[in-house]
């Protein structure tokens, strides 16, 4: 056995609101930069839908994550290390900028430099890699907001697998939710695997999946190779860039940006320890629906003197324990059972993971139609059927996600009955199978959602990261270094113009002065595309 | 060519020329890491791509190793096993094939690196310059078969490995070697060397990173140790 400490993330969907803040913030820290125009480290999808890249969640088109061979043994569903060898001159599982969206800017410039016309001057659409005018936007980062679009098209979403899925295209059938996304972290990461150069690592000490930038050559296996497409391919830079979970808020004991900024209160930050010795077993158990269990067992109790101890001697710090026995992940993954991965039959044992959301019942119900118990209705007279959450979350396994919600909805029943009609429902807690202080704890947690409770994150101690507590070595080096550069050493967004190797220039492509019609200084010298 | 530029270009210029690919590559790998890269264009466009970019790198990389093996190995190490006429054809019959494979192959390249749009709007100069620079150097390679094909005893062949050969054991003389060959020969030598020259400068050192310890990595997964 071997504990590792992860910083992991719970989603409460029953609690988004689909606003977008996340990705805007997580946009104009990380992404506001030219090469990643397209690039959304986090987004927020609206459900059933195909997503963004456009069906990424079917891997029999993008060959993402494992598979499991007939003798038992974790591959790359891609391919074997010589295999993606031999697919590197041209990655056929590259999904290309449409599958995303052709980025895009506005000549706002025009508004205030058109001549005196009949008509008001209009901004119009230039992409921003050609700088030709385009008349409109095809795809984008949530591009079936609310259910835009036809059912016909977005019932192709892989989650429908298995359903019958026609009659959710009838106005008094149809349901949607929200799904926000970013890197998951994974215990298993695929694209890490497939990482010809070996750029991309997971950190020990935070379970972090970062892309070494000077390391990075650009092979592109890494974007076809993560099954969530998290990965970018900076067009510009020819470098992939990926979610960092916001590693330098996090060291200093923050939470990440698009958590911080969730108006919805709907993110959680919290210490997981689990075995690493055991990943490998738990990614390739043969049935996929025993992947979500069989992630759930590497997970380890922290209140356990046992694992205390053993984790103490394989470094992990105190703070770090006291962090996981707060954990609000824990609690929500494997206490209460109310929080899944997304996707577990990627078999990547992704570290996002995601509260199901309730939804209104269905108006059968309130006709007396369905069934309910008398204490709880039965939770498939919800809108969303619980086989689509299922696909979603647990590779099909409709059980976990039944409990889940019931204990949500008990929730609600319990606090009402209590602070309502002041009596405490000791039968429903039985049918839950929760104490009174567990409930008092979820309704804390899940409902008041306090900001010390959500985010318990201990501090990194980057400055004691040396042999020994005392060596300062770290801190001095680092001492003012620049942060998030692109090879260009302490300037900020241009590198020096005459380079002898090419490097990068970050010219702003959203700016309003779409390629080719730039001004002097821009970055893109004179050269640019056709206007 | 008078003896003055003869001593220049295969005298002296190779000497330049190697210098510039170890030491420029050594600089930009130590000074600019962020820059070291295969500058892929297919998030762009995949178009042509599958069949280009395969058989061009295939061809070329066979021919670079072609080329490799057959001018660096000495006359005296393959004389028991074939006759230099028999090694000549043997050049002559693997380059030629190469060569259609990535003639073929640069042909789809370069249309599409000028035809699409996204693709030509992230073409950098460099990018055209050393596409273009490569097709002609291709392009000469492959009339050089005719020209070999005069005379099939390997005499010229064994010049310009004797030439090669001396250039990398820094032995003097080299240039004589190649003063009697036929003017292809010598475009096609120069071109190469001039290839040598820029290639710090430009994607060609994406070759120095072919990941081949992908292979014998133990394992799928890297974690990196704080520290």
């Amino acid at each position: 056995m071997t504990i590792r400490a992860q910083i992991g993330m719970v989603l409460n969907l029953d609690k988004c609101i689909g606003c977008h803040t996340c990705s805007i913030t997580c946009k104009n820290v990380w992404t506001s930069r030219s090469g990643v125009e397209y690039a959304w480290f986090n987004n927020v999808e609206t459900k059933p839908g195909l997503g963004y890249p456009r069906n990424w969640e079917d891997q029999s088109e993008w060959k993402g994550g494992w598979e499991r061979t007939k003798s038992g043994k974790l591959k790359p569903k891609a391919g074997g290390k010589a295999s993606l060898l031999a697919q590197i001159f041209a990655n056929p599982n590259l999904p290309e900028i449409d599958d995303y969206y052709e980025p895009f800017t506005y000549e706002y410039d025009h508004l205030k430099t058109a001549k005196e016309s009949r008509t008001v001057p209009t901004a119009r659409m230039k992409s921003a890699i050609t700088g030709k005018t385009k008349e409109a936007p095809v795809w984008g980062v949530n591009w079936e907001e609310i259910l835009g679009g036809e059912f016909e098209k977005r019932s192709a979403d892989y989650n429908f697998g298995e359903m019958e899925k026609q009659i959710y295209g009838e106005f008094e059938n149809t349901f949607m939710m929200y799904l926000p996304r970013l890197c998951e972290h994974c215990l298993n990461p695929a694209c890490v695997a497939s990482c010809p150069s070996g750029a991309i690592y997971k950190r020990e000490e935070d379970g972090v999946v970062l892309i070494d930038q000077d390391k990075c050559r650009g092979w592109r296996m890494c974007v076809s190779g993560c099954p969530y497409k998290k990965i970018y391919f900076n067009w510009q830079s020819g470098k992939s860039e990926k979610c960092t979970l916001c590693y330098p808020r996090l060291e200093a004991g923050e939470p990440t940006v698009c958590s911080e900024t969730c108006v919805g209160r709907i993110r959680y930050l919290g210490v997981l320890l689990y075995d690493a010795d055991k990943i490998k077993e738990a990614a390739s158990v043969p049935d996929e629906e025993d992947l979500y269990q069989a992630q759930c067992d590497l997970f380890l109790d922290p209140n356990d003197p046992e694992v205390l101890a053993r984790a103490r001697e394989d470094g992990v710090p105190e703070a770090w324990l006291e962090a996981a026995q707060r954990s609000p992940v824990y609690k929500m993954a494997m206490e209460w059972k109310i929080a899944f991965p997304l996707h577990p039959e990627y078999r990547t044992l992704p570290m996002v993971w995601y509260v199901p959301p309730l939804s209104p019942i269905q108006s059968a119900h309130e006709t007396g139609m369905l069934g309910s118990d008398g204490m709880l209705p039965d939770v498939k007279s919800l809108r969303i059927p619980v086989k689509y959450l299922a696909n979603l979350l647990t590779a099909g396994d409709e059980a976990p996600i039944v409990s889940a919600l019931e204990r949500m909805m008990g929730m609600r029943s319990f606090m009402r009955a209590k602070t309502v009609e002041g009596f405490t429902d000791e039968r429903l807690l039985q049918r839950l199978g929760m104490s009174t202080d567990e409930m008092a704890d979820m309704y804390q947690m899940m409902a008041i959602a306090n900001y010390e409770d959500r985010f318990v994150i201990p501090t990194n101690h980057r400055e004691y990261a040396g042999d020994g507590p005392f060596d300062h070595e770290i801190a001095f080096e680092t001492k003012a270094e620049c942060g998030f550069s692109f090879g260009n050493g302490c300037h900020g967004g241009e590198a020096p113009k005459a380079n002898l190797f090419g490097s990068q220039t970050h010219a702003n492509t959203m700016n309003g002065n779409p390629r080719g019609g730039q001004t002097a200084g821009d970055g893109w010298g004179k050269k640019g595309g056709p206007r | 060519m008078s003896e003055f530029l003869n001593t220049f270009f295969f005298g002296i210029f190779p000497y330049i020329a190697l210098a510039s690919l170890f030491l420029g590559s050594l600089l930009r790998y130590d000074r600019d890491p962020y820059s070291w890269k295969a500058d892929s264009s297919q998030l762009m466009s995949r178009k042509g791509l599958r069949l280009g970019s395969n058989l061009f790198h295939v061809g070329i990389i066979l021919l670079f190793f072609g080329h490799l093996v057959g001018l660096l190995t000495p006359h005296a190490v393959y004389e028991p096993f074939i006759t230099a006429g028999q090694k000549q054809l043997l050049a002559m019959t693997a380059g030629g094939i190469f060569g259609a494979m990535a003639f073929v192959g640069m042909v789809i390249l370069i249309w599409r690196r000028t035809t699409n749009d996204r693709v030509r709007a992230t073409t950098k100069f460099m990018d055209m310059f050393i596409l273009l620079l490569l097709f002609v150097q291709l392009i000469l390679g492959l009339l050089t078969i005719p020209e070999s094909a005069k005379s099939t005893n390997g005499e010229s062949m064994i010049a310009l490995a004797e030439w090669a050969q001396h250039i990398v054991t820094f032995r003097g003389g080299a240039a004589d070697f190649v003063a009697h060959e036929p003017m292809i020969f010598k475009l096609h030598i120069i071109l190469g060397l001039t290839i040598f020259l820029i290639f710090p400068f430009t994607r060609l050192v994406h070759m120095f990173s072919a990941p081949i310890k992908y292979i014998l990595r133990p394992g799928y997964q890297i974690v990196r140790k704080r520290g």
